[in-house]
């Protein structure tokens, strides 16, 4: 109790107040003098720590403060980080690393930095929710269920500069994979000292990329400044990123923005009311397909009703992704979804939707009518008993959807959806217990290869919560694993991409899209589907226009109400 | 509260004995608050460790070791009664290696803030009002002001919150003006969540004010007052208002932690980071150790609150004297 | 109902009412003896005499006629969906045309080889049949060199390059030259540009058209809302029709809000008068027994009552309806009540067992039991009918700030599960578009702050006429 007091004491309260208080904004979105921009975050970042983040925010975050062997320039294409030079082959990689790259404190970054982060992430002690993403390296994935030694790991540091991977299996997209968050270097000696507090605080924070962690005033406030040791510095323009905004509200967001208080917030993405006004304040908007898609999964255990196919092939014909994306969500920037492979995953040349099209499911409740009276034959059922679907009550999409889908199957079959609306966490438990007939998920790629999706429904796969298992699926998804050319793995996932639409495995209803508005003088920023979404290491103020011109522009804006 | 009696001093400490009292009683209620809270978490059921990437068993397993919830629920129990008694809370679940003291920290004082706040602008516009509404008793501002004052209760806060934030933009809108809608980075970014918060409060305390003062119309000392020949603004100021203040106070007590706990609504809609925003959040992401640190601590803030109201109200009105 | 009671009342010190000294309706001062009137008739006459409880009373009714015979009145099915009407502003007879359900033409033009720069752009923009609230499409011409078009949609005029509005899409192809919109599409002006798109990059030039989309409805929707007749339908196409009235407006699935408003005053309703009558009588039985047994008994009893009533309130709601947890398929009413009741009962113990204790000491009390009444007849004829009063108004006070509960833990998106609607649940999801359709928060925001009004208004009242002493602090 009397510690309790003591923490609560007056002091600490007015203290607090005056900080509070003082943050009376003097920021602007761009200040050309000092090269400094200031942005909003839309939550505080759980988990700073690169080992462990598995979240969206802590990603971007990171991205500016850590970096890794490659990284994605502004095309999406890899170029080379901390590594100068590298080679894959179907056993390993072996990177080369550049002898200028050093952390905050003007220490080397060495291949030891790496093997030791490695080692780390796959360690069950350090509970990693991405240790699944290093299990392509010899050995991870019995380390990580505490079968083998971390030092184990199939990763080696030849010198101090060159760092050479073995594979547990062949991975022609582990290039993609080191550009990864959980890919990232940690200093074993600051990690071994700080312990529980490391990366907890802007103090017990290290970092190797173009900026530092200056402050962190948790819920609050987060100042990035440029790293003076970085190898880069000459090309990075800006001096300081300053975050004095946390809030999820998308109206403050917006507002922040139009009085220029913003550059724009992180992650960025305007809802309905916003674009509305945005439109009438006449403001830029930008469209960012963040990568993910959103669909209906089924349960395919065999206990479960939807392991029945006709079923699921009633219900696919009822479903029109079209309908739902424009009318129910509503949202400008999402695309319809026919097929689960988003349309920016390459093939062998093109993109694999061009090289291999596939036709969507046309709409036609007769024939849904006839599925599912197959179905009921097989079952040897008179009417389909109720069936559940899983939401969470994370924003009000579930509502929505679920409303849709109890209608939509209502009046086409006669089908009674029941809604399990849980928390978010237990949601997920349910998921993972198969404790549903359908769930509205969605899924963000990990890396920019076709496997990040079609994995999903490979037998062995963890998080196929649906455990759909289909032998020939799942030798196509191994076929994968055995090759790198590029044809012949293109041609692979067609043919998954074809069982995922005869089989009914699930429904797809949108890519996810993002409307947003950014300050139109600063440029260099890069957009990314993988990883952290949106970095402006690279980004630049583009100087203000002569002085009359731009008074003219200023003026405009309000006229235009 | 309902405890006061009207006797004769008998000691020369009273009250000492009595805050003894009441903080001995403070502590059962706090130790039975955690207890509420304790098991009610437990029961929900879903698992706080559950995350959108399927983890290996073995990661669990340190993970529970790591939290505690290897244990049997009640040594759980027991280290958490203990390491309250220590006033810690333990590490968030969600956000990594942060302290729940840490968050309370950080976090209440906002709350504090925004309450306090609220509980100036109900206090001091609940006087105003009621003395207002009392002195022209049936009158048409009288009226008028019960009649607003019975409609602001009736309307749910996060109405009023919601409302009162498009009003700001259609006034920005309107007037070119740059108030704050929402977020907090300044005392300004407060002023209307605090009138928001604390209508409901000024409300109750302008119906008490009122009818406090028509209660103390006919009493004697008024009559003696008037008697003597002061004039009505003297009667006023020196006899009605400091008399008619005192129920007032007594409501005081409880109208603080009200308020200071039920501001998560207007800081949910005004994007405020207080500790009730924290605590919303912390029930979606089964947060165990924040639910409990926030609920114990709002508790105790609660319980204390209360407590040393009515001590101070015995303390200060020598009418009162307090036994049990 | 015996005299003693009213003697009883008599012998209380004589309050202060303002209302005792004004001209008392077929009171003359020289009758001095009062009618004889019991408790309720006293009450009674009382209430009668206060318009706004007496108004209170009527909503109440009304109310309470509304929510169970409101959906024989208003048959129109709450749960369903019209697409074609999504967030619809009230309405009573607004027209529509009839449409086709797909429009078929979608033209495929090479362009020509002909030389370009990054300056050109289409060199005309139509429309391709009629531009609804259904879907607009229109095409242009195509452009040489073009690899592909970029589609944006404004709401105003652009007024340059940067400003076309919103992002579309992308038609991929040079001789991709038309693109049909059915995003959410309201009966306004849209401003339709297009961008070339060249190997080199975009244009910096763009071509923009004005289309009015009106009010339409898709033959089959048409069909199926049983507007127009099946077998005649296609006589139909192109012709206007009136829409099924949606006098509050519809929701964002295009379900008519005053049904659901009567759908969701079951549900607020049921909760806002089911928790308080069970935990009014949980109430009432542990503070009155509490209160009879008094001494040690009563001391150890309050004291858990003092606990309970210390939780933070809104905290515990939250905390106790989620750890009741909802079964899939059910409506989340259930854990909701258990909470409200689990938390609410022990004001209302403390207040009945303070009216215990004081009757206990009332002289006709010690009377009846000198002359040997039992604990049941002291209950039944002595204790409980004082103590309704104080119970009814209770009760009164305790609706409002039930539904207030529901409506709070529905809107933070803890109350009940769709689609079962709620008062709360319903300004939920009125909030999400409150800066788009106002309509959708304003009308149950407004059943749930007249309902409350009233409740309380006539608990005002109902404490007046009882003369009720509440020490409790309502909040």
């Amino acid at each position: 109790m009397i510690t309790l007091i003591k923490h609560f004491s007056l002091v600490v309260f007015l203290s607090s107040l005056l900080t509070a208080c003082d943050t009376t904004q003097k920021e602007t979105a761009l200040n050309e003098k000092t090269q400094e921009i200031t942005l909003a975050l839309t939550a505080e970042p759980p988990k700073l720590n690169s080992l462990k983040s598995a979240d969206s925010v802590s990603f971007i975050i990171l991205d500016h403060l850590l970096e890794g062997l490659l990284r994605y320039d502004q095309h999406q294409q890899l170029e080379p980080a901390v590594a100068e030079k590298w080679q894959l082959t179907e056993t390993g990689a072996t990177f080369w690393l550049r002898t200028n790259a050093k952390w905050q404190d003007g220490i080397a970054v060495t291949a030891h930095d790496f093997v030791y982060a490695w080692q780390q992430v796959v360690n069950p002690k350090t509970a990693s929710q991405y240790a699944f993403i290093l299990y392509p390296i010899k050995n991870a994935e019995a380390i990580n269920e505490g079968k083998l030694p971390p030092e184990a790991l199939g990763v080696k540091a030849i010198d101090d500069f060159t760092l050479e991977v073995t594979f547990e299996k062949n991975c022609p997209y582990f290039l993609e994979l080191v550009a990864f968050m959980t890919y990232r270097p940690a200093r074993k000696d600051l990690h071994q000292q700080w312990g529980n507090a490391y990366a907890a605080d802007a103090k017990t924070f290290i970092g190797n990329g173009p900026f530092t962690l200056t402050e962190w005033i948790h819920g609050a406030k987060l100042t990035l400044d440029k790293n003076l040791h970085y190898w880069d510095k000459d090309n990075i323009s800006l001096n300081r990123i300053n975050i004095p905004y946390v809030t999820k509200d998308p109206s403050a967001l917006f507002n922040l923005f139009l009085e220029e208080k913003i550059a724009t917030w992180i992650p960025p993405a305007l809802g309905q009311g916003s674009i509305k006004k945005a439109l009438k304040e006449h403001l830029p908007l930008h469209k960012f397909e963040t990568g993910a898609v959103f669909y209906f999964e089924f349960n395919h255990r065999d206990e479960r009703l939807t392991s029945n196919k006709h079923l699921r092939k009633a219900i696919q014909h009822v479903i029109d992704p079209y309908l739902y994306t424009n009318k129910v969500l509503g949202v400008p920037g999402n695309t319809p979804a026919h097929r689960l492979l988003p349309k920016w995953l390459m093939g062998n040349k093109k993109p694999l939707h061009e090289e291999y099209p596939l036709t969507p499911i046309s709409i036609d409740e007769k024939v849904a009518r006839e599925y599912l009276a197959q179905a009921k034959r097989e079952m040897n059922l008179e009417t389909i008993p109720p069936l559940y679907l899983l939401i969470d009550d994370g924003g009000n999409n579930g509502n929505k959807t679920g409303e849709f889908l109890q209608e939509a199957l209502k009046d086409a079959l006669g089908l009674t959806i029941l809604l399990d609306k849980q928390i978010f966490k237990l949601r997920l438990q349910k998921q993972y217990q198969g404790e549903f007939d359908l769930i509205l998920t969605g899924w963000a790629p990990d890396y920019n290869d076709p496997l990040t999706f079609a994995d999903l429904f490979y037998s062995q796969n963890a998080n196929n919560s649906g455990k759909y298992e289909n032998p020939r699926y799942d030798m196509l998804i191994e076929s994968t694993y055995k090759t790198t050319h590029r044809k012949l793995r293109a041609q692979l996932f067609a043919k998954m991409q074809q069982i995922l639409q005869d089989d009914a495995v699930v429904i797809p209803l949108y890519f996810r899209g993002d409307i947003y508005v950014m300050h139109p003088r600063l440029t260099g920023i890069r957009r990314s589907k993988t990883g952290a979404s949106i970095n402006f290491n690279y980004a630049s103020i583009i100087p203000k226009p002569t002085q009359p011109e731009n008074t003219a522009e200023i003026e405009k804006l309000p006229e235009s109400l | 509260m309902s405890e006061t009696l009207h006797t004769q001093k008998t000691t020369s400490y009273p009250w000492l004995a009595y805050a003894i009292k009441r903080l001995i009683s403070g502590v059962i209620a706090i130790w039975f608050i955690a207890t509420a809270t304790f098991f009610g978490m437990h029961l929900i059921p879903g698992d706080p460790l559950s995350s959108e990437k399927k983890m290996s068993p073995q990661i669990r397993k340190n993970l529970e070791a790591r939290y505690g919830l290897d244990k049997p629920l009640l040594t759980q129990y027991g280290i958490f009664l203990k390491n309250i008694a220590k006033g810690d809370f333990g590490i968030s679940f969600t956000q990594e290696n942060r302290r729940v003291n840490d968050i309370i920290r950080e976090h209440f004082p906002i709350s504090a803030l925004l309450g306090v706040l609220a509980l100036i602008f109900a206090t001091l516009g609940g006087i105003f009002l009621g003395a207002f509404a009392a002195t022209h008793k049936n009158q048409l501002s009288d009226h008028v002001i019960m009649l607003m004052v019975i409609l602001v209760v009736s309307v749910p806060g996060f109405v009023f919150a919601a409302l009162s934030q498009l009003g700001i933009m259609k006034i920005n809108d309107a007037f070119n003006t740059d108030f704050p809608i929402a977020g907090f980075s300044s005392l300004s970014h407060l002023v209307v969540p605090s009138i928001v918060l604390g209508l409901g409060t000024l409300a109750y305390l302008t119906r008490l004010m009122r009818s406090s003062l028509l209660d103390i119309e006919s009493a004697d000392y008024i009559r003696t007052a008037k008697a003597k020949g002061l004039s009505n603004a003297q009667i006023f100021a020196k006899h009605k208002l400091r008399n008619a203040l005192l129920p007032v106070v007594t409501v005081l007590g409880p109208a603080v932690a009200g308020i200071t706990t039920g501001g998560f609504v207007v800081e949910m809609i005004f994007a405020i980071p207080g500790l009730g925003k924290y605590f919303v959040e912390a029930v979606q992401q089964l947060d165990y150790t924040v639910i409990m640190g926030t609920a114990v601590f709002y508790g105790g803030f609660l319980v204390l609150t209360v407590i040393l109201v009515d001590i101070l109200y015995g303390w200060v009105d020598p009418r009162i004297q307090v036994v049990k | 109902m015996t005299t003693k009671q009213t003697s009883a009342k008599t012998l209380e010190p004589p309050k202060m009412d303002e209302k005792e000294f004004l001209p008392y309706k077929g009171r003359t001062p020289d009758i001095i003896q009062r009618p004889s009137r019991n408790y309720w008739q006293q009450a009674f006459s009382k209430l009668k005499t206060n318009p706004s409880a007496l108004i209170s009373l009527l909503i109440i009714i009304a109310l309470v006629v509304f929510t169970l015979i409101g959906d024989k009145i208003w048959t129109v099915d709450p749960y369903d969906q019209d697409l074609t009407q999504i967030s619809s502003p009230p309405s009573f007879n607004k027209k529509a045309l009839v449409i086709p359900d797909k429009i078929h033409y979608q033209p495929i033009i090479q362009p020509s080889k002909e030389e370009y720069t990054l300056k050109t752009t289409s060199s005309g923009m139509s429309v391709i049949g009629t531009p609804t609230t259904q879907f607009i499409a229109f095409k242009w011409q195509p452009v040489a060199g073009a690899k592909g078009y970029q589609i944006f949609r404004h709401e105003y005029l652009p007024q340059h390059i940067d400003d076309l509005g919103v992002p579309l899409g992308e038609n991929e192809g040079g001789e991709h030259v038309s693109y049909l919109d059915a995003l959410r599409l309201e009966p306004i002006d849209y401003f339709y540009s297009i961008i070339p798109i060249f190997d080199e990059g975009q244009s910096t030039q763009y071509s923009t058209i004005k289309l009015t989309a009106m009010d339409a409805i898709p033959l089959s929707d048409a069909v199926e809302l049983g507007i127009i007749p099946i077998h005649q339908k296609t006589n139909y196409l192109g012709k206007f029709i009136h829409l099924p009235a949606h006098p509050l407006g519809t929701d964002y699935l295009g379900r008519d809000l005053l049904a659901r408003l009567i759908e969701g005053a079951k549900t607020s309703l049921f909760i806002g008068v089911l928790a308080p009558l069970i935990f009014v009588f949980l109430g009432m039985l542990y503070g009155g027994i509490s209160g009879f047994l008094g001494g040690k008994a009563d001391e150890i009893m309050m004291r858990f009552v003092d606990f309970i009533i210390a939780l933070p309130f809104l905290l515990f709601m939250i905390l106790f309806k989620v750890a009741f947890g909802i079964g899939p398929g059910e409506s989340g009413i259930f854990p909701m009540l258990m909470a409200l009741i689990l938390l609410s009962w022990p004001s209302v113990a403390r207040l009945i067992r303070g009216q215990v204790l004081q009757l206990k000491e009332m002289p006709y009390i010690q009377a009846s039991k000198l002359m040997g009444a039992n604990v049941f007849h002291l209950t039944l004829k002595h204790m409980l009918p004082n103590v309704t009063g104080l119970l009814l108004v209770t009760l009164t006070f305790a609706i409002p700030s039930a539904i207030f509960t529901e409506a709070f833990l529905s809107f933070i998106g803890m109350g009940v599960v769709p689609p079962t609607p709620s008062w709360g649940s319903l300004c939920n999801d009125g909030i999400h578009t409150l800066l788009t359709h106002p309509h959708e928060l304003f009308f149950p925001a407004l059943f749930i702050s007249v309902t409350v009004l009233a409740f309380n208004l006539l608990g005002d009242g109902l404490r007046d006429a009882f003369d009720v002493k509440m020490k409790e602090d309502q909040r």
